[in-house]
């Protein structure tokens, strides 16, 4: 079998006396929509924040592709929490950012990126600034400024989390059928249960701080899952529910 | 086309937001031209408004020189400590500990009161366009300096976590997201310390100067003619209120998304 896409081997991390990872192991196969699922201030975004770069862990081993990962070697394309939208840019060039960083012209980068809005449900706001845009829509543009990155692998820190319930539920099976559609690999932070469960082929639960993997879930049903599988989906969230309600005793 | 609805509401705005002003200042400037008239005081002592006006308007060729004079002497002089002041922000920004090391001395040159530094530096500079620039400099520089590196603070950590993610280098994380994210901060240090560049400007020719606004307000205090000084003051304050719009129009023109924006609370 071929080395996994992602693979965390015993990461740890500590924040001065603050021991936020205690013993992380995870691994995401080519792709695979992985999702990592835990209480708030757990550590979720710290884990990306290792596998970005922006912080070096204390101890344990990260690898993509078998090559392990040192220094700022290798690159995922990272959604953070907030949509981290530049006012100031158009929408246009908000999404082309990533290429314009990697070397690329602004009139190329806006190439690139332009057949992809009407895909991204953002046709006709090319030339709009961030403002202009609803939640979802923002929430969209940002994930379209990552996929474009053409990265091994994506990095979605809480991509729906400020949307309303029913926008977020629109852009969960939105994300569902681009995902089944381009093979991304995805390794998704959330804390909503059954956003992980619908979106997932595998899930880690993370225990509170210093976390650790609790639990782990496989979700072995087909992409994207329609109301049939509404049942088996169910039982997995409840139990994962249970999971995370007994860590509060 | 978008630009009339807008202009048309802008008009609207400003009549709104000025209205109150031009009737308050009117009816100061009446009552003011009443009691000239009527109480009988001198116009030595205090002159009417209209007569400020026809005084003023009489002596229009030199009033323009001096403030051709004096506009020259402020653009300069802010523009010079506009470039200071950048490239010190920049400094700055790559090498944190510098921060440590100027700032008390720049805060220094803050307290430092006008009407006795004005003499010296003519003393030092000359009665030409130098010591006009050097106080200029010396009232705008810091302010400007503290609203740049405040603006690069404000900027969003997230954009900063996200572009160093893309691979970003220092410099260019720089130039594309803490440069934007310092405009509004810039602009807001602009509209004030242009106000004071002017004030400035002024303080070094009535120190001493060939030619300009402060000089020509000295000589028409010593020959006892405060109509004269009035309408100086007046041609002042037009001066300062077209510059003050002036960079407003430039923060319209260099920030065409912040109408978008939902107003700070
Ligand atoms: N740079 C830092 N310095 C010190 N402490 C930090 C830092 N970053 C995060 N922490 C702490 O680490 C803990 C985990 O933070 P993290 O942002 O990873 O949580 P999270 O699981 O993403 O939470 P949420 O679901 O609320 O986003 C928190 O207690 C936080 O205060
Ligand atoms: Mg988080």
């Amino acid at each position: 079998m071929s080395a996994p896409r992602l693979e965390l081997k015993a990461v740890s991390k500590r924040f001065g006396d603050l021991e936020v990872l205690a013993d992380i192991n995870i691994s995401v196969r080519p792709g695979e929509f992985v999702s990592i699922l835990g209480p708030s201030g757990a550590g979720k975004s710290t884990i990306l924040q290792l596998l970005t770069g922006a912080l070096s862990r204390d101890g344990g081993a990260m690898a993509c592709d078998g090559v392990p990962l040192d220094g700022n070697s290798h690159r995922f394309a990272f959604m953070p929490q907030r949509d981290a939208l530049m006012p100031w840019r158009r929408v246009i060039d908000n999404t082309a950012l990533g290429l314009e960083v990697q070397g690329m012209s602004r009139s190329a980068a806006r190439a690139v990126v332009q057949p992809l809005f009407a895909e991204f449900g953002l046709a006709g706001f090319e030339r709009n600034y961030p403002a202009q845009l609803s939640g979802g829509m923002r929430q969209r543009a940002a994930l379209l400024r990552t996929v474009v990155q053409e990265s091994s692998m994506l990095l979605l820190d809480e991509p729906f989390g400020a949307l309303d319930a029913l926008t977020r539920a629109r852009m969960q099976r939105w994300l569902s059928g681009m995902w089944t559609r381009h093979g991304w690999t995805v390794l998704l932070i959330t804390h909503d249960v059954r956003e992980a469960v619908l979106l997932s082929d595998r899930i880690y639960v993370l225990s509170p701080r210093p976390a650790r993997i609790l639990r782990h879930y496989e979700i072995p049903l087909p992409h994207p899952r329609t109301p049939a599988n509404s049942h088996a989906l169910a039982e997995v969230e409840a139990d994962i529910l249970q999971t995370l309600l007994n860590l509060e005793e | 086309m978008p630009i009339r609805p807008t202009f048309m509401r802008d008009v609207a705005r400003l009549i709104s937001h000025a209205g109150p002003a031009v009737l308050s200042v009117s009816a100061l400037v009446l009552v003011w031209e009443a009691y000239a008239r009527v109480s009988g005081i001198s116009p030595t002592a205090l002159p009417a408004p209209s007569r400020v006006l026809v005084q003023g308007f009489e002596q229009r060729d030199v009033l323009a020189s001096h403030t051709l004079a004096t506009l020259q002497a402020t653009l300069f002089g802010f523009s010079c400590s506009l470039c200071a002041a950048f490239l010190f922000s920049v400094l700055v920004d790559f090498f944190r500990p510098l921060r440590r090391a100027l700032f008390p001395v720049f805060i220094i040159t803050q307290t430092l009161p006008l009407v006795a530094i004005a003499p010296l530096i003519v003393l030092w500079f000359g009665f030409g366009l130098t010591p006009k620039i050097v106080l200029v400099a010396l009232v705008t520089f810091f302010p400007m300096l503290v609203a740049l590196v405040q603006g690069y603070d404000s900027t969003d950590r997230d954009i900063e976590a996200l572009m160093a993610s893309m691979g970003a280098s220092r410099r260019r994380i720089f130039v594309a997201a803490r440069l934007p994210s310092a405009l509004p901060y810039f602009f807001a240090g602009l509209r004030i310390s242009i106000t004071y560049a002017v004030v400035g400007a002024i303080f070094a020719e009535y120190a001493g100067a060939v030619r300009g606004l402060g000089i020509y307000i000295l000589n028409a205090k010593n020959n006892f003619r405060p109509d004269l000084v009035l309408s100086a003051v007046f041609v002042s304050a037009t001066l300062t209120l077209c510059l003050f719009g002036a960079t407003v129009l430039v923060q319209r023109a260099a920030m065409p998304w912040a109408r978008f924006e939902e107003p700070k609370p």
